[in-house]
């Protein structure tokens, strides 16, 4: 097991390098890196001296360690825009999108799992016929117009809930987030949903595949000859048996919903690092949008990393070195 | 998304596709059962159905569509934001969807706006589809080193979503069409090498390579013209789902302003532009694109199913 952690640390080593290497040679080699790295008011002299001082004018391969250095000591450059340290400006953005992420993989749990239970164990029924349907069109829909819709509906015509920004913040046991406050809440809710709505297609399909070849294992059958009642078979025998693969996608899709939450962030106005990723790109605040990616990437390659772990400490059949 | 792996014994079965109808037999060619065995399904019919129609419109937009909307003596500014069913001040047209911020009649717009939609997604899904069934079969027929390295680039791709690697690449690239483009087929070509690469395994362990070789075909010759053609099924079926993700992938790119520029409004597009009036309560800006957008996605992944169903042998009764 410790030789397997220890083998996955050092791949993810290795892309983390190699993503990183990517990223440089992209945003720092095409177009003049000059023009991105200094104030567009210096004069030649200043720029000169600029270069000099940034080490531009030494080959690419030293400019890229002298990248990784600093980026290992915590330095990804400063933002034009903010004129702060661009690492800095995004881990303060950091805790709203992970909040508005794991309320979105909340949501996908609680609805999706019963949904998918329901729609696998009667298939044939009306209400399961529905629910895939309308799993099929939550797949089909873009983000960004479920969205508008969302505020059209539930804020503008209805007047119910909040349209944009994030609310009241509270801080319980050290942890500041707006999940804790009402105002809060009722902010979060359609991001979430917005967010989750994907996810949520996602989930009732495994589920319900599980569910539906879980019904016909031996073990099922048993549980009921022995007499158990139909609640404590679905929700302890069948239940545990379909959740590895749940667990395990919706594991790799955290990264995803992340990602995707660069959408749902800026209809919503939410104050996340999705939304300061458009404004960077927008405004060509590079050090900001190496920055974001670098943490990006660190957090997809640690998200694999422990769903591997995981995976295999689940499922012992699991081993490196089997995939194709 | 992960099921596409798997379509790796997909081979004899679906040959009809490749085949196309040839022969004298009227009754019962290959084209014609592979037809009936797609349309036995009413839901897929009816896509099929839905997405030829938008696909016409779509071409047929300069001759169909009320206005142009391209066109600034033909758009009338004083008539923006009318609702659906108003009529021009001017001109006396009747605005069946409403008009847009800039004045432009919604269905017009929409029409023109579907047209790049498609282009867009069509383009760099056959572009993107050349390169990775290349590389897909390559790798499979080199082995070794070179397919290592192919696969380990794929796979690593494939570990990131697609939207991160698109604004990646727009935010280096900048805006335009071609640069859309670009980021479309960089992203999508990793799904083709593998779906091809799968496929591919399979077959030049089949006896009619050996034959081939036997022959003394070339390389080349093998790999296009007897490989390539058996990947051909489950390589189509991931075509329809990439286009759909391409289309989605475009507008979305474009919502967030990062996409195609002003002058080639796209679907994704209007719906952005019609955003800033969501709010206060001109609702059909965005709807009707969306709507549009909804229906061409749903059509496309409909498709997608039946054909993933008719063309795997393994679900055949």
């Amino acid at each position: 097991m410790t030789a397997f952690i220890i083998r996955r640390l050092m791949q993810s080593v290795v892309v983390v390098l190699v993503m990183s290497g990517i990223v440089f040679f992209g945003v720092f080699l095409v177009g003049d890196p000059i023009h991105m790295l200094v104030n567009p008011q210096m004069d030649q002299e200043d720029i000169d001296k600029a270069i000099r001082a940034l080490g531009l004018d030494r080959p690419v391969w030293e400019q890229y360690f002298h990248f990784l250095a600093n980026a290992v000591r915590g330095d990804l450059g400063t933002s034009f825009l903010f004129g702060e340290p661009a690492l800095k400006i995004i881990l303060q953005r950091m805790p709203a999108t992970l909040e508005l992420a794991f309320a979105a993989l909340f949501m996908a749990i609680v609805l999706g799992i019963p949904l998918g239970l329901y729609a696998g164990l009667k298939p044939d029924s009306f209400f399961s016929k529905a629910i895939m349907t309308g799993s099929i069109v939550g797949f089909s829909l873009p983000t960004f117009w479920v969205g508008i819709m969302l505020i059209m509906i539930f804020a503008v015509v209805l007047g119910w809930l909040p349209s944009t920004g994030r609310g009241e913040t509270a801080t319980v046991l050290g942890i500041t987030s707006s999940l804790f406050t009402q105002n809060g809440l009722a902010h979060i809710l359609l991001p979430a949903l917005n967010l989750a709505l994907l996810k949520i297609s996602l989930v009732i399909r495994l589920t319900r595949a599980g569910a539906r070849e879980a019904i016909h294992q031996d073990y099922i059958k048993f549980a009921r000859a022995k007499g158990l009642s139909s609640r404590r078979v679905i929700g302890v025998h069948l239940l545990k048996n379909i959740m590895i693969p749940v667990v395990t996608v919706l594991g790799l899709e955290f990264g995803n919903l992340v990602a995707f939450s660069v959408v749902t962030e800026t209809i919503f106005a939410w104050p996340g690092m999705g939304k300061l990723l458009i404004q960077s790109i927008q405004n060509l605040d590079r050090p900001v949008i190496v920055a974001y990616l670098v943490i990006i990437v660190l957090l997809f390659v640690v998200i694999n990393l422990v769903v591997d772990i995981l995976y295999s400490l689940l499922d012992p059949r699991v081993r490196l070195g089997e995939k194709g | 998304m992960s099921v596409a792996g798997d379509e790796t014994t997909v081979a004899d079965g679906a040959a009809p596709v490749i085949e196309g109808a040839k022969g004298p037999v009227v009754a019962e060619t290959p084209f014609r059962r592979f037809l009936s065995e797609f349309l036995e399904s009413p839901v897929a019919a009816i896509a099929l159905a839905a997405l030829v129609m938008i696909v016409v419109l779509a071409l047929a937009a300069p001759w169909i569509a009320p206005q142009n909307p391209y066109d600034l003596g033909a758009v009338d500014v004083m008539d923006n934001r009318l609702p659906p069913g108003a009529t021009s001040m001017s001109t006396g047209m009747v605005y069946w969807l409403g008009t847009d911020g800039a004045g432009r009649d919604l269905l017009s717009a929409m029409l023109y706006g579907l047209r790049i939609s498609l282009a867009v997604g069509v383009a760099s899904g056959v572009i993107a589809m050349a390169i990775g069934a290349m590389v897909g079969l390559v790798a499979a027929y080199v082995g070794g080193r070179v397919e290592q390295i192919i696969m380990r680039i794929v796979d690593l791709q494939l570990s990131f979503p697609a939207i991160l690697i698109a604004l990646m690449l727009v935010a280096v690239l900048g805006k335009g069409v071609d640069k859309i483009i670009i980021a479309l087929i960089t992203v999508q070509w990793a799904y083709y090498a593998r779906t091809v690469r799968s496929s591919a395994l399979v077959e030049r362990r089949k006896e009619y390579v050996e034959a081939a070789r036997c022959l003394g075909l070339g390389h080349s010759r093998i790999l296009f013209c007897h490989v390539l053609p058996n990947c051909l099924p489950p390589l189509i079926v991931v075509a329809t789902v990439q286009v759909a993700h391409a289309v989605a992938l475009e507008a979305t790119l474009s919502f967030l302003g990062v996409g195609l520029p002003q002058t080639e409004p796209s679907l994704g597009l209007l719906i952005s532009n019609g955003f800033e009036y969501a709010l206060s309560g001109k609702y059909w800006i965005s709807t009707f694109p969306g709507i549009a957008l909804l229906l061409t996605i749903m059509t496309i992944n409909l498709v997608g199913d039946q054909l993933r169903d008719v063309m795997n042998p393994r679900l055949k009764r």
